[in-house]
């Protein structure tokens, strides 16, 4: 099935970002309250410097802010909630785009068969 | 298949997924109430849905699971509120534990899904409504795995586009 839809790009970020594990991990900490690179990167088994890759994935898919709080960089969730529902129902209608791509798939072959 | 129309409603958290498919009613119907036909199409190839139940009646309650790459094992539940086949089904879904049973601390989506003839064959409507944007969240990061696929092949273009370019 070939999928296209405006703002595709900025769903591609999305998608991305959220395709690791250890950033849907990050999303889930700092959804209500902020957390410091340094405080997240103790949840993990990787280098502080590999964490701060991640958040900054995150950051270019504007599912988290990062702010400086004097010698720390503090991760929030974004912000505006609307715009996030917003981009999470696009993902979420990519869901069903892809498995209405899968029910076509399962019901050719009958046919075929 | 034809995807008719998607429309997401930021206020109320709900999306309606409208698609036509070249079969029956009672053909759409079936990969809804068979088990097996579920678990093909439910979870994403990278996250294949595995049902251990699936008891396709009012109050009926399902347990699955979806299998991720490194054998990481994320379990949801439904229960059936509402069927009229081979019309209409109605189900809440949620997040379990490792035990399958709900957690109480995750609400449930609510999914309405309706099969009407169409000129095309079937068409499915599914109108999905999430409780908060966390669980929509979490709801979207175990199912965009496999959507990404598309995604990172395109960025794997782009940065072996980069690389063969001198900067």
């Amino acid at each position: 099935m070939v999928v296209g839809h405006p703002g595709e790009a900025e769903t591609d970020r999305v998608f991305h970002a959220l395709a690791d594990a250890t950033r849907r991990d990050i999303i889930a900490r700092v959804i209500r309250d902020g957390q410091s690179v340094s405080a997240l990167a103790r949840h993990f088994p990787m280098s502080f410097a590999a964490v701060q890759k991640h958040v900054a994935v995150l950051e270019r898919a504007a599912l988290v802010t990062k702010q400086r709080r004097g010698r720390e960089q503090v991760v929030h969730g974004d912000v505006t909630a609307l715009r996030r529902a917003s981009r999470l129902l696009e993902a979420y209608e990519q869901i069903w785009r892809e498995r209405a791509g899968r029910i076509a798939q399962i019901l050719s072959e009958d046919r075929e068969g | 298949m034809t995807v008719i129309r998607a429309h997401r409603d930021d206020q109320a958290l709900t999306l309606t997924f409208v698609a036509e498919f070249d079969a029956s009613v009672e053909r759409v119907w079936r990969i809804w109430q068979d088990r097996r036909q579920l678990e093909r199409w439910w979870g994403p190839p990278t996250w294949p849905a595995t049902f251990e139940q699936h008891d396709f009646v009012v109050g009926g309650r399902s347990r699955y699971y979806l299998t991720g790459p490194e054998d990481e094992k994320s379990r949801g539940w439904w229960t059936i509120t509402a069927i009229e086949p081979p019309h209409r089904l109605e189900f809440d879904d949620g997040f379990a534990g490792e035990d399958g049973e709900p957690l109480a601390s995750e609400p449930p989506t609510h999914t309405v899904v309706t099969i009407e003839a169409a000129p095309a064959g079937a068409r499915m409507t599914t109108v999905t409504t999430f409780t908060s944007i966390e669980q929509l969240e979490r709801v979207v990061a175990m199912g965009a795995v496999d959507a990404t696929r598309l995604a990172m092949d395109q960025i794997d273009g782009v940065l072996a586009d980069d690389r063969r370019s001198p900067r």
